[in-house]
């Protein structure tokens, strides 16, 4: 797992792969294209590449009148400004319609440089899987973000990919079935189910090795699509295994945390253990952040061990 | 853009028939928005009745012009003039707001011939950019009519998608504002100055325009003189009258968003002749 690289930057040069497949893609960006790596498409096809300014109330709905006439609109800038200042727009002039409006989003969750706690999307994926017709999708590396761009331009409906801004390692080291909706289980064991989602889904196989050494035997499941969530894979996960931990780099209130446990309580109760954010963060380096709010390996393992002594 | 006598007495007598098909689904379903469906109405049949090429049998016709309409709660009017133009049978229009219909409170697509569903105001504009954008992508003719409502244009959207529509060089697309001078609670000069009106638009890049927005004449030249402006988008600043045609409802902001009893809507087609 010594390969590392940013899922913006896959995102970007994928972008202009896929515009020679799909003549109808075309991209909306707001004034943020050096970073999400939009400028490569806006570089190969000048004329499928609307830049808005930062003004995404009217970029989203822009995307919605494009894709009502055909276009596959992907709408590109930082998941804070692409979710929460449009969600208007994209709840009555997207989701409603049920339009074919791609939101592909970079700088998600806490890495976001040292820009803080307005920059730090956290709530994104709470008021993006609150839209009924929304695919939610937070692919956990380089391969699985290639997979989730092509498989969303390959359905009709929208869909939210969210990004990372540093390079991400990769997990996935051989190719793999990537399907929209279906968790990935990435090992088996009997002990305790993992689950996560984006960069947590690297710190959740480090967390199963580090447990391994301690006779504690997990499974891993990726939850990169978290909605519609695959609830099938983690009720016959925790058939097996009797304990569940979720990691997620997001709030825990309106996350995958909260949504497992709305699933256990209707179905399974069993014991569940949430590894996420609880409030808001602030500057600071990737590692510096992931520490203090508790979004590391060490986390995951101290919340498997805590409820290993629940299960009994 | 000249049309002979006759067909300005069909447009005429489509605005007719809408005001009445409004009234009556507005007073049925007891609730919905009658002032600014009679005020939009002559700008409605100006439209579907002479300026948009669009085939009610073909609602997803590929190079149809488009209308959206972004005050999605005047949708009776607009329900109103695609019955009386086809795109589904006028008895239909008695299931407005009842419950398992496709004529819905405010403008959905599930209704043949809307284009946006919307009921959030200030977000039609942006669209018709994004669908003005596309036609020209797919090098067709087509143009964009949005409907606009004056007080909706307190929406800071609205001007985000001016700016735009004009930097993109939209001029396939037209904006008409129902310059009713009443919003929901007040006179629109009470809540939210918008004067200079036209000069703002202007000042935006616009070709702007102003007219009697109950003038099938003037509104039909507006259109025209549109069509021949290249490099920019034009707005049509109609104005008209809130309640147009029913003495009673006109300039009142009472019948905003209600709907009139079955005594008043007796007299309000006495008056419209029917």
């Amino acid at each position: 797992m010594a390969n590392s690289v940013s899922t913006r930057e896959v995102a970007g040069d994928l972008l202009v792969k896929l515009g020679h497949e799909y003549s109808d893609l075309v991209v909306v960006g707001g004034d943020l294209n050096k970073s999400t790596f939009a400028n490569k498409f806006q570089a190969e096809f000048p004329d499928r590449f609307f830049d808005f300014g930062p003004a995404e109330q009217n970029m989203v709905s822009v995307a919605a009148g494009l894709a009502a006439s055909g276009k596959i609109p992907v709408v590109s800038t930082f998941a804070v400004f692409g979710t929460a200042r449009p969600f208007d727009q994209l709840r009555v002039g997207v989701s409603q319609s049920k339009l074919n409006v791609k939101l592909i989003l970079t700088h998600s969750g806490l890495l976001t440089a040292e820009d803080g706690v307005s920059a730090q999307s956290i709530e994104d994926i709470a008021i993006m899987s609150a839209l009924p017709s929304f695919t939610v999708i937070v692919p956990a590396d380089g391969p699985e973000t290639e997979h989730a761009i092509k498989a969303s331009l390959e359905m009709n409906g929208p869909v939210y990919i969210r990004l990372s801004r540093p390079a991400t390692p990769i997990v996935h080291t051989t190719d793999y079935d990537f399907k929209i909706g279906a968790a990935e289980v990435m090992r088996e064991g009997d002990d305790v189910t993992i689950v996560s989602y984006g960069i947590m889904v690297n710190e959740s196989l480090k967390a199963a090795q580090e447990l391994d050494h301690q006779g504690i035997s997990s499974t891993v499941i990726n939850m990169a699509t978290v909605a519609p969530l695959d609830q099938d894979a983690i009720l016959s996960s925790v058939g097996k295994t009797g304990l569940i931990v979720t990691a997620e780099e997001h709030l825990i209130q309106g996350g995958l945390g909260s949504m497992v446990a709305t699933l256990l309580a209707q179905n399974a109760p069993a014991p569940l253990e949430m590894v996420g954010l609880r409030g808001y963060a602030e500057s600071g380096k990737p590692e510096q952040l992931l520490k203090k709010y508790h979004l590391t390996h060490n986390d995951i393992v101290a919340s498997v061990l805590k409820g290993i002594a629940r299960k009994s | 853009m000249s049309v002979d006598g006759s067909s300005l007495l069909e447009i005429k007598d489509l605005a007719r028939r809408v005001r009445i098909d409004v009234l009556n689904m507005v007073a049925k379903a007891n609730s919905g928005h009658p002032g600014g469906s009679l005020s939009e109405t002559d700008i409605l049949a100006v439209l579907y009745g002479e300026v948009m090429k669009h085939e009610p049998a073909k609602p997803d016709l590929i190079d149809r012009d488009r209308f959206i309409l972004s005050k999605a709660h005047a949708c009776p009017g607009l329900y109103a003039v695609l019955a009386e133009t086809g795109y589904f049978e006028v008895k239909e229009l008695d299931t407005f707001r009842q419950i398992d219909s496709r004529i819905q409170g405010h403008a959905h697509i599930k209704t043949p011939g809307v284009e946006m569903s919307g009921g959030s105001l200030g977000q039609g504009l942006s669209f018709g950019v994004g669908v003005s954008l596309a036609s020209r992508l797919n090098e067709l003719p087509s143009r964009t009519f949005v409907l606009l409502g004056d007080g909706e244009c307190d929406e800071g959207q609205i001007w985000e998608a001016a700016m735009s529509a004009s930097h993109h060089g939209l001029d396939n697309l037209v904006a008409i504002v129902d310059r009713n001078r009443i919003q929901n609670d007040r006179w629109t000069h009470e809540v939210m100055s918008l004067e200079p009106f036209a000069d703002k638009w202007k000042s935006f890049g616009w070709h702007s325009m102003e007219v009697d927005g109950h003038s099938v004449e003037e509104l039909l030249s507006a259109f025209h003189t549109a069509k021949q402006t290249k490099g920019r988008p034009s707005v049509i600043i109609a104005n008209t009258l809130k309640g147009k045609g029913v003495s009673f409802m006109e300039n009142n902001v009472d019948f905003h968003g209600k709907a009139p009893s079955p005594e008043e809507l007796s007299k309000a087609l006495e008056e419209l002749g029917e």
